[in-house]
């Protein structure tokens, strides 16, 4: 599972970079493996995503956020 | 004279760093480019306790020293640069309160520099409402520095700063951490590769594309076994140089700075819900997208008119003051008229910065851009182009500065070059003019094909400039290593400080930094056009004359004597007391023979200024790229307004009044005018539909305007580009109309 595939209001936990890492200007922001995520919204046209990582609230477009993975969180559910 | 010490004001964007800079040194700003780039230097000056002064530099934003753009390359050129004269005493780093634990990731590259830096915590008022306690002076152990807790908004804690800084001998300049224990054996070849150097700075300028000068690159003449590593290996250790900093940090802040979420109140979530909505986003930014326009179209008309009609008592007074010559003329005509030029667009500039400052400070834009992205991108563009692209249907000049928010160089650039496009306010003379005189009365669909001629102008201007953004993008060849990302600040009410501030300084960027080649042009212009070699020109006032007495008054000239006498004549009779003022009143009270001397002496003036004009060096260029305009279906007189309007669009309507020996801008009077013309090779009148439509295309596409050029000119500091878009504008225009006449024809 990727941050693209996150629900609005569903949590997750950033995965281990494998062959991918991010742009160091996301590293930089707490986008780093074993912290929470929290997807906050998803634009109209379904992209760009907006969430919250480390107190950072940030949108990317939806084809860098699908190269980063992520372990959902139990028990948050997506609202709307 | 007492001691100066510098002081650089550092911090990530969106932490209120403009606010500290602001309070800090009150009004003694100055705002200018650093030498050779386009990035805004900010610069001011403070009084400290102990008779201290501070010469404060706000550096722009950055999340961190590894640089992805221009602006933030300038941060690490300064801090790695001791020799330059700003170099700092001591850095001041700007954090907020609620995103401490990041902020403080640029602390550690910062301490890793060995200068000695002072950490503000700020929007300390926010405290309480996100639950936050901080143990300050723990955390100033852990740190190794002192920390300012402050407000800068409620103007709390700036004195305690202040102290901070006047003690800035007594700080650590000793790094808290060491970045070079992600990979030793690495770290090591390289400081034995060059000894002289330090193992941060060196760090840097490898992983940095950005060439920080200055550096000693060259390694000693030993040999060494110093190795590259790839791009993938170093963007790894990158990685872990994050991680590693990381560490430290959590470590410092896990006693002193603690968070009751259950305490913790935040709206954002909620009102982002409604203004990245599916319908309601659009639907206000919409909105406030109409009140803007409104603002700029209708709001700064008043000062505008007012602005117009001062330079023009300004002109006349200095015309009856000064002994008439060429040297009134130049002021009157050429000097006054250049200011009046740029001192125009003024309220247009203030409104747009004003609104421009209130989305941003409120951090509304970031919701704009968010929402817009998905749209722009098929052109090339990202959301972070809408509003500069927008905000050209008021005036190109304020949106190609509006653009300096566009982080991503290529996007800037394209942006800037497709802007000018886009249907201006200056455009609307001259389209409703001509609208009016070719397009025939009727309507389809309840529109009448006056307005859907408009309405087509405008969207054809939008349309290609987005369509240009694309082919911009496919064709140059720039670095575009960034990729889209933008952070979502809270929200937060606008200060007041801060808004007029970014006005007053948006307005005298303008001013100063593109008035001087809008004066100079609009001198030139003036100079061509009241001055000509030919005897022609020389003897206007006698040869005129003398056609006068000969040949009676031009036909055009004996209909508006005749008109006003009529006017004149009916308001006699009728006898009503007028409430016009004084001009109306002295010619009512006039006998009718000195009122018609006084008209027919109107006419003679008229006729020599229109006489002058054709013969003047302009009137020369206008007739000599006569074959040029004619496949356009236009004849020499439209060439003069076509070549006068560069100064600004709306120039076309009076420079045709004067041709035409039209004494007002009144635009019935122009229109009738207009309307009688015949174009003297095909025997039809000059403006017949293809004409028309030829004359719209043109303007809709050709770049006449040397305000915006010059303001490309600054924002791009080169010529390059503003020429550039001259030609490629000009040449797109002039094929389109050509091709436009010679179908509809």
């Amino acid at each position: 599972m990727t941050l693209a595939d996150l629900k609005p209001g569903q949590r997750a936990v950033i995965a281990e970079f494998d062959a991918y890492v991010p742009p160091i200007k996301l590293l930089e922001l707490g986008c780093l493996p074993g912290n929470d995520v929290e997807l906050v919204q998803i634009a109209p046209f379904k992209d760009p995503i907006y969430f919250n990582v480390n107190g950072s609230h940030l949108a990317i477009r939806k084809a860098e956020a699908a190269q980063i993975e992520v372990h959902p969180v139990n028990g948050t559910e997506a609202h709307e | 004279m007492s001691k100066s010490i510098n002081v650089a004001l550092i911090g990530n964007p969106n932490t209120g760093k403009s606010s500290v800079f602001n309070e800090l040194t009150g009004l003694k700003q100055k705002i200018g480019n650093y030498p050779g780039i386009t990035v805004e230097k900010r610069e001011g000056v403070c009084k400290l306790p102990r008779g201290l002064r501070a010469h404060i530099i706000d550096l722009p934003g950055t999340y961190s020293l590894n640089t992805t753009s221009l602006d933030e390359s300038v941060v690490v050129e300064l801090l790695l640069n001791k020799k330059s004269k700003d170099y700092p005493d001591v850095a001041v780093m700007i954090s907020d309160v609620e995103n401490l634990k990041r902020n403080l990731l640029l602390y550690t590259q910062l301490k890793d520099l060995k200068i000695p830096v002072i950490l503000v915590i700020n929007m300390a008022d926010r405290m309480r409402r996100k639950g936050i306690r901080i143990d300050i002076e723990g955390l100033e152990k852990k740190l190794d520095t002192k920390i300012a807790l402050i407000s800068a908004r409620k103007r709390e804690g700036i004195d305690t700063l202040k102290a901070h800084i006047a003690n800035y001998q007594k700080l650590s300049s000793e790094p808290v951490m060491q970045a070079s224990r992600i990979a030793p054996d690495y770290f090591d070849r390289l400081q034995r590769a060059f000894p002289k150097e330090d193992l941060y700075k060196l760090w840097l300028v490898i992983t940095q594309d950005t060439n920080f000068g200055l550096l000693d690159r060259k390694p000693p003449a030993t040999g060494t076994n110093f190795k590259t590593l790839s791009d993938s290996e170093l963007k790894r250790l990158q990685h872990k140089e994050t991680v590693v900093r990381y560490q430290f940090i959590n470590d410092a802040l896990k006693d002193t700075y603690i968070v009751d979420r259950e305490a913790a109140k935040g709206l954002r979530a909620s009102i982002d819900r409604v203004l990245t909505h599916k319908v309601f986003g659009y639907v206000i930014f919409f909105g406030l997208l109409m009140l803007i326009f409104q603002a700029i179209f209708d709001w700064s008309t008043y000062p505008m008119d007012y602005i117009d009609a001062q330079f023009a008592a300004l002109g006349q007074w200095v015309k009856s003051t000064f002994p008439p010559g060429v040297f009134t003329d130049l002021i009157a005509e050429g000097i006054l008229a250049g200011i009046a030029g740029i001192v125009i667009f003024i309220p247009q500039i203030a409104f747009l910065f004003l609104f421009i400052a209130i989305l941003e400070e409120s951090g509304y834009m970031s919701r704009v851009v968010f929402l817009m992205d998905r749209l722009m991108r098929p052109f090339g563009l990202s959301g972070k182009s809408i509003v500069p692209l927008i905000s050209g249907a008021a005036c190109a000049i304020p949106a190609v500065m509006a653009t300096r928010n566009i982080t991503n160089w290529k996007e800037r650039l394209i942006t800037i070059l497709v802007t000018p496009f886009v249907t201006c306010s200056a455009r609307l003379p001259v389209y409703l003019i001509i609208i009016a005189l070719i397009i025939p009365e009727g309507s389809i669909l309840g529109f009448s094909y006056k307005a859907f001629t408009l309405m087509t102008l405008y969207f054809l201007g939008f349309g290609t400039a987005i369509g240009s953004a694309k082919i911009l993008h496919h064709i140059l060849k720039l670095p575009n290593r960034q990729f889209f990302m933008i952070e979502m600040p809270p929200y937060r009410a606008p200060s007041l400080k801060n808004v007029l501030l970014t006005m007053v300084e948006k307005t005298k960027s303008f001013v100063y930094g593109a008035g001087k080649i809008i004066l100079a042009i609009s001198i030139i212009l003036w100079f061509l056009g009241s001055n000509g070699f030919s005897d022609e020109f020389q003897n206007a006032d006698s040869i005129v004359t003398a056609r006068i007495a000969n040949e009676g008054f031009s036909l055009q000239s004996k209909n508006y004597i005749a008109s006003n006498l009529e006017s004149h004549g009916q308001k006699e009779s009728e006898d009503e007391p007028t409430n016009d003022a004084g001009k109306m009143a002295e010619e009512q009270s006039m006998p009718i023979g000195t009122y018609k001397d006084n008209l027919e002496e109107q006419a003679r003036q008229q006729e020599i200024a229109s006489y002058r004009l054709e013969h003047s060096y302009m009137g020369v260029m206008g007739k000599a790229i006569e074959p040029l305009v004619q496949p356009m279906g236009y004849d020499w007189k439209i060439g003069i307004a076509i070549l006068t309007s560069f100064a600004a669009r709306e120039v076309f309507v009076s420079t045709l009044a004067t041709i035409y020996s039209v004494g007002s801008e009144e635009e019935d009077t122009i229109k009738h005018r207009m309307a009688s013309e015949v174009n003297e090779q095909h025997q039809e009148p000059l403006f017949n539909l293809a004409s028309g439509i030829s004359l719209l295309l043109f303007y809709a596409f050709a770049m006449q305007c040397m305000s915006t050029l010059a303001i490309v000119k600054k924002e791009t500091n080169s010529w390059k580009w503003p020429l550039l878009q001259l030609g490629v504008m000009t040449l797109f225009a002039y094929l389109v109309a050509v091709l436009a006449y010679q179908i509809l024809h």
